[in-house]
């Protein structure tokens, strides 16, 4: 199978990801499938970041430890990654400013002999290694006029010249037979997911690795049909999405774990009052500020249980593109039909990579929640057999709403009367009914792998690409729930039946997803666990489970 | 043609006999059902309320309402406000709520100088948490949690309002019904972020009528230009809360910008808009 990974470094601002991009557009262009990691300190200048692009002749949502070729704008991208390179591979540097074995370009020189700025030097760097891999350049030309908005003329220029540089191509690779497809980022799957679905609203306060789902809609505004708020705090965030919500307008929300921990009044006020409340949590590494651009999968009990008294929820985990789309708009779907609280739950590792995205759009549209037929005297909590109550917005002619946090009766008006307080307690929690029905027709527990295969690799959210490489090359099965609450325990129980043992792989200290699991009567017989913040790469996961299975 | 009677819910009042809530009550009934006979449409009105004494008027008027939770009464109301610009929405808050709580949304409101009415039950104490110090109760007020008497000076919220932004800044007292009819329906008829602070006193825990009867004057068109914020601010001093003969009470500031919906929606409506075609947008990422 053709594949290839590509790791570039160099220094805060020395524009890398970009440059990162440009390279997984190019191979993209050429056939090949895509996974990107991005991996930078919370800093703006210094620090070293670097990505990973990996390419591969099939779909992959996973990096390898091992790459092929190093590009180095400086010396730290040397040091830290030359034990990553393959036998066979190559570092590609910047002589003037880097001591390494492998091919050295002095790139701030064609830089500066064009007249061009020393970000350009990445222009150099891509020049140079779309020679090493034999691209057309007409490839590497139509990529830059495509990505690079300012001074076109130059940058192509600059990467003609280092593309002429490289005399022998040596790492040639295969053009593919295969149509690019769209890269997208997980945050960037989750806004288009909710507008599918009739997003009108987002609300969110800035807090990685959830700011890019706000930077991406408030771009394309227009495009999408969607109002963004920036607001004071995520505080602020929650309460003015209820009350959009309240006034009919499909609203989301999205934080981190940080900021999310401020919504809980307001998440604990959405199932009180029955306000559909759909919230992106993109997690990150903590407790508390921990570790701000790293991954964590520490976040599930904490939305599973958030918010004081007892109300009904749904939380979704994507582990891929597609997932992030797919939950996206299946989460504001629910919220609106059941009248509660739903939740994307990816982290770092799915928001900001990136993946080649195929998906049959048309699976998300908008559904609305049960309206108001406008007959006879309104009532916000009519107590119906399915515990759902017909919505109506304000300014309808004949309709007063009124909702409130306080226990209520059918009007909205409070009450602390005992029997008016069971009936509606009973009347919140049962729509868990309804909504158990319609979760059974979709496939809430995803399986991988050899489905025959006695050994199970049990994850859920991000892990998934790497579990499912790993399982292909061990002949295991991977079993991943894409719902974790309502825990689907019925889907599981049937995935996991035949099952001799189950290995749960998660990216935090506890095991919080074995742990959820173990409640239901699943015996988990081993547990690889990562609590570095950093995701598992394919080769790191192998070497676990192959020890775990000697 | 509504009257404020029918007005009215079946929800049973629970405020003290001479809670200056009732006045409160009866303004904003009566100043809503004038509007009504100006033209506006009560169904689109909706108020928003907190927790607190203050709070239960959300319960006691028969139009759209969203009770919300202790000091959250602008976000609601911002959301509300933008999602359906064409809605009328008017906050209930009470002090502890307006100014302690949640003091960071008021300011903000008042920044962006949305388009929405925001009154202040201010009765200076927590009525339903039985009686602590607020951020306006004056300094060394013995609260049931400051027994030894409060250690704190109070925040002038009129003061507060006008340098944080907001457009129409007025003060009003149960007292004087008639004025605060005029000013909430003034408040509501003014575009952008219009703030009422509401002098209303608590009977059982903290009874000013008589600090109040004996102090409070009617500020004029005759004798304050409400259209200059430097004579505001001098006129926001003559009480802070605590020091001070004379109690000014009326409209202090009022001026003219654009809304923060005008300058965030430029004509969009949230609630009515459809979404776009991801396709395009999709496409540009190959
Ligand atoms: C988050 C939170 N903290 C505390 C309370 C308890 N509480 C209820 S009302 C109130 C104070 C009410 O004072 P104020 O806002 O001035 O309203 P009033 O009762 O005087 O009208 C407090 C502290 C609460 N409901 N929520
Ligand atoms: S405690 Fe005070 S504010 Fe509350 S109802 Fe009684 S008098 Fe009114």
């Amino acid at each position: 199978m053709e594949e290839i990974s590509i790791l570039i470094g160099g220094k805060a601002g020395d524009g890398t990801r970009q440059a990162g991009h440009v390279i997984a557009s190019l191979l993209n262009r050429i056939g090949y499938r895509i996974f990107f990691y991005d991996d930078y300190p919370s800093l703006i200048r210094g620090g070293h970041n670097f990505s990973i692009v990996r390419a591969s002749e099939k779909r992959i949502g996973a990096h390898k430890n091992t790459v092929d070729i190093i590009i180095a704008l400086d010396q730290n991208t040397v040091e830290n990654h030359k034990n990553r390179l393959n036998a066979d591979g190559i570092i590609l540097y910047d002589s003037k400013k880097v001591e390494a074995q492998g091919l050295g370009i002095d790139f701030m020189d064609i830089v500066k002999e064009f007249g061009g700025k020393p970000i350009m030097r990445n222009t150099a760097a891509i020049g140079a290694l779309a020679g090493i891999l034999n691209l057309e350049w007409s490839v590497l030309e139509r990529d830059i006029k495509g990505s690079i908005g300012k001074e076109v003329e130059l940058n192509l220029q600059i990467a003609r010249h280092a593309y002429d540089r490289i005399e022998t191509p040596l790492k040639p690779l295969q053009k593919l037979d295969q149509k690019p497809l769209p890269l997208v980022t997980g945050n960037e799957a989750i806004a288009l997911g909710a507008v599918k679905a009739g997003l009108n609203m987002y609300i969110a306060y800035p807090m990685t690795p959830a700011s890019a789902i706000l930077h991406y809609l408030a771009e394309h505004e227009n495009e999408l049909g969607v109002v963004t708020v920036h607001p004071e705090s995520e505080i602020g965030v929650a309460l003015m999405a209820l009350g959009s919500a309240y006034a009919g307008a499909r609203t989301m929300v999205g934080t981190s774990g940080g900021g999310f921990a401020l919504m809980t009044e307001a998440l604990s006020l959405a199932g009180q009052s029955e306000i559909p409340m759909v919230i992106a949590e993109c997690q990150r590494a903590g407790p508390s500020t921990g570790v701000p651009t790293y991954t964590m999968q520490a976040d599930l009990n904490f939305v599973i249980n958030a918010g004081h008294g007892e109300f009904l929820r749904v939380v979704l985990a994507p582990g891929d593109a597609e997932e992030a789309f797919y939950t996206a708009g299946l989460a504001l779907n629910l919220a609106w039909k059941y009248q509660i609280p739903t939740f994307v739950l990816s982290d770092k590792h799915v928001s900001e990579s990136i993946f080649s995205f195929e998906f049959d759009l048309d699976r998300v549209k908008p559904e609305n929640g049960l309206l108001w037929d406008g007959r006879g005297e309104y009532k916000r909590y009519l107590d119906t057999e399915s515990g759902i109550s017909p919505l109506a917005f304000p300014g309808n002619p004949d309709a007063i709403v009124k909702v409130t946090s306080y226990e209520h009766d059918e009007n909205g008006i409070t009450t602390e009367e005992p029997g008016q307080i069971a009936r509606m307690q009973k009347k919140r929690l049962r729509k868990r009914k309804a909504l158990a029905d319609e979760l059974n027709k979709y496939d809430t527990v995803n399986i991988y792998g050899n489905p025959e295969s006695k050994t199970a690799l049990l994850c859920w959210g991000s892990t998934k690409g790497a579990c499912i490489e790993v399982a292909e090359m061990l002949d295991l099965k991977v079993v991943k729930p894409l719902m974790l609450e309502p825990l689907p325990v019925e889907p599981l129980k049937k995935a996991l039946s035949g099952v001799e043992k189950i290995i749960d792989v998660e990216v935090n200290a506890t095991g919080q997803l074995a742990k959820l699991v173990a409640g239901q009567g699943f015996c988990i017989d081993d547990m690889i666990l990562r609590l570095d913040a950093r995701p598992f790469t394919v080769d790191d996961l192998l070497g676990n489970v192959k020890e775990v299975l000697s | 043609m509504t009257t404020p009677k029918e007005l009215g819910t079946y929800a049973q009042n629970t405020w003290c006999p001479g809670c200056g809530n009732f006045g409160i009550l009866a303004s904003i009934k009566k100043a809503l059902a004038d509007l009504e006979n100006d033209g506006l449409d009560l169904n689109k009105v909706a108020i928003v309320s907190g927790i607190g004494c203050h709070a239960k008027i959300a319960d006691y008027i028969n139009v759209n309402s969203f009770y919300s939770i202790h000091g959250r009464v602008p976000p609601p109301m911002t959301g509300i406000k933008l999602a359906n610009p064409d809605l009328t929405v008017i906050g209930h808050a009470g002090d502890g709520d307006a100014y302690g709580e949640g003091i960071e949304h008021l300011i903000f409101s008042a920044k962006r100088n949305i388009d929405m009415t925001f009154i202040v039950h201010n009765n200076r104490i927590y009525g339903l948490t039985t009686g602590q110090f607020t951020p306006t109760s004056p300094s060394g007020f013995k609260g049931r949690s400051t027994p030894k008497g409060s250690p704190e000076d109070p925040l002038n919220p009129v003061e507060l309002m006008i340098s944080a932004g907001a457009t129409f800044v007025a003060r009003g007292y149960t007292k004087n019904m008639k004025q605060l009819q005029s000013l909430i329906k003034a408040a509501i008829n003014h575009k952008g972020f219009s703030f009422i602070d509401v002098l209303q006193p608590c009977f059982t825990f903290f009874n000013t009528y008589d600090y109040y009867n004996e102090r409070v004057y009617e500020l004029t068109e005759q004798d304050h230009d409400a259209s200059d914020r430097n004579l505001a601010f001098v006129k926001a001093r003559e009480w802070a809360y605590g020091e001070g003969e004379r109690i000014p009470i009326g409209l202090f500031y009022q001026v003219k910008k654009p809304t923060y919906g005008e300058r965030l929606l430029a004509g969009r409506v949230p609630v009515r808009l459809t979404p776009g075609d991801i396709r395009p947008v999709l496409e540009k990422h190959i």
